[in-house]
């Protein structure tokens, strides 16, 4: 079924549509990038991307214990996604930018992630058999995508954006500079917590597709690519959601005519992204340097 | 002791007792340095390394350790002073990972099995066995746990200096940028050690929990250095004797269970006594 990839582009694209899943998951790619560049964008500016990966993780204990209990495993997801969310927001002290904050917080997202991740252990233990679907916990389905997955999609990434457009200009005061925006009566803490909740969210909804381990990827590569490139907070989100529509969409069509996983093409190009961008810098700073 | 007839349970005592000590002392000043995600992020690049020597066919451990090193002294060559940033192990890392499914895809095609074999395998390095190493192992283990401990203790105050106050250690001629390396390399070394042993999860939870227990209870470096190696020592003995009393249930779940619940207490305790003081000091 698999015609294979010619230089004919049209033919190409006509062929890979003419699958429903496939259509599907450009759909969905196009949601997933919109919705993991928005929040990742704000992760990435807040370095808080350690805090992204740990959440990510705990979904796929609490998928594997969703199924285990014979619940959806889209329940598993969301449940334990917002809980260590809540639970890292809540435990952490302060806003957690200082020195000493940040050695805590660490510490705290780490025993978090490792103790969902025991809790995983047990239920796979429990449950025995469905190791099957380990994979697809991991690394996703992404070429899998039905209507009803697209839908769901698009219905938590509109209340996520929503609520990411009304918090927006408040959450960059806070990220950029927390001090001040304590000084200036923005409740740091209640955004803090609020945001990690909204990543958690999004996290829990993007795993369903990618998978706990590489929905990371979308949430942190293309927007430290268009932090690299350009320091103007609008621009740079703009570029942040380009890129991770294009890497998706190029990485979806890698992945099925050069019958790859996903999950490595996608990170590969991103990564691709990431290192021209680093590079360019680097070039134009120092023309800039030898000029003076 | 009836727990100690069995010979699996001593193996796993001893490559336990080794690792943990380790992943005590490193994990210390990873908890300090707040560069936890480095080793949580090694701790899955073994994952890769791992996969990239099945589908080449070398020794397992191979891969792993020059996986491990190797992205540690490239996590610290990216990021300055020797320490690595939080954005550029986020990039690398998600990178590898994808890496991780390719190897993945080239073992199973080249093996032709199913793909369940490897999602077993992906468990496993995941999840780790303590109880199914051998005794060859467990003296491996142990051996490169005290290795790596000794190598900490031995640059423990320059590298405490070099954490504490970057700046002024520099001005002062400690080495700050080697140190680093130094450091980042006695990480790749553990997480690849641990990894294989017990598990990239354990790792995790062995690097930070015992270690943020000791920063939470005391502020002294030193004393919060014994106190974490001891406590992760402590930790994966009862959770040992924890599995061997309670069947059917994985260790690493019930070593982390202790250590997480240690911390929870400590953290707890933490509260109440600043509170506390807090009040005190208002009052006085």
């Amino acid at each position: 079924m698999n015609p294979g990839f010619t230089w004919n582009i049209i033919t190409d694209i006509q062929w890979m549509w003419s699958l429903p899943s496939m259509v599907n998951a450009f759909r969905a790619g196009l949601a997933v990038a919109l919705l993991a560049g928005v929040v990742g964008w704000f992760m990435v500016l807040r370095r808080q991307s350690f805090a992204g990966h740990s959440i990510a993780i705990t979904g796929f204990p609490g998928a594997a214990v969703a199924v285990y209990l014979g619940a959806s495993a889209t329940l598993g997801y969301f449940g334990f996604c917002v809980g260590s969310a809540l639970l890292i927001a809540v435990l952490a002290r302060g806003s957690g930018t200082g020195a000493g904050e940040r050695a805590h917080s660490s510490a705290l997202i780490a025993v978090v992630q490792a103790f969902a991740l025991a809790l995983g252990a047990v239920f796979l233990d429990l449950y025995g058999g469905f190791l099957s679907s380990t994979s697809a916990f991991l690394f996703g389905d992404f070429l899998g995508t039905t209507d009803a997955d697209v839908l769901t999609l698009v219905a938590v990434s509109l209340a996520v954006l929503v609520a990411m457009a009304v918090i927006g200009r408040r959450l960059l005061f806070a990220s950029i500079d927390p001090a001040v925006a304590v000084a200036r009566g923005v409740p740091v803490r209640a955004l803090n917590i609020l945001f990690l909740v909204l990543l958690g969210a999004t996290v829990a909804e993007v795993s369903k597709l990618t998978g706990s381990l590489l929905v990371f990827a979308l949430l942190v590569m293309p927007a430290a690519t268009a932090q690299v490139l350009t320091a103007r907070p609008g621009l740079s989100l703009l570029l942040t959601v380009v890129l991770g529509v294009f890497v998706t969409w190029f990485g979806l069509a890698w992945a099925y005519f050069g019958n790859q996983a996903t999950g490595f093409t996608i990170t590969s190009l991103a990564f691709a992204c990431y290192v021209l961008a680093y590079a360019a810098k680097s070039v134009r700073r120092s023309f800039r340097l030898g000029v003076a | 002791m009836t727990v100690f007839h069995d010979s699996y349970m001593l193996t796993a005592l001893v490559a336990g007792t080794g690792i943990a000590l380790a992943c005590g002392l490193v994990g210390y000043f990873l908890v300090l340095r707040a560069q936890v995600f480095t080793g949580d992020a090694l701790s899955h690049v073994a994952f890769t390394g791992a996969l990239a020597a099945l589908a080449f066919g070398i020794d397992l451990r191979v891969g792993l350790f020059a996986a491990c090193v190797l992205i540690a002294v490239l996590f610290g060559a990216l990021g300055r002073r020797g320490r690595a940033d939080d954005v550029v192990i986020g990039n690398v890392f998600a990178w590898v990972l994808g890496l991780g499914v390719f190897f993945m895809t080239l073992y199973t095609t080249n093996q032709s099995g199913s793909s369940n074999s490897s999602g077993n395998q992906t468990v496993n390095v995941l999840f780790g066995s303590i109880l199914g190493i051998s005794s060859g192992e467990a003296a491996v283990a142990l051996g490169i746990g005290l290795g790596v401990s000794l190598v900490l203790l031995l640059i423990a105050r320059p590298l405490l200096f070099a954490t504490l106050d970057e700046a002024v250690a520099a001005a002062r001629g400690v080495p700050v940028r080697l140190l680093g390396y130094a450091f980042l390399v006695l990480i790749g070394v553990t997480a690849g050690e641990a990894s294989q042993a017990v598990g990239s999860m354990l790792l995790l939870g062995l690097l930070a929990a015992p270690a943020g227990t000791a920063l939470l209870l005391t502020d002294r470096p030193f004393v919060g250095l014994a106190l974490s190696a001891g406590l992760g020592v402590f930790d994966v003995w009862v959770g040992l004797t924890l599995s061997y009393f309670v069947p059917n249930t994985p260790t690493s779940f019930w070593i982390m269970a202790v250590a997480a619940t240690t911390y929870a207490v400590a953290m707890a305790y933490s509260r109440i006594f600043q509170r506390r003081a807090r009040v005190t000091a208002a009052v006085s």
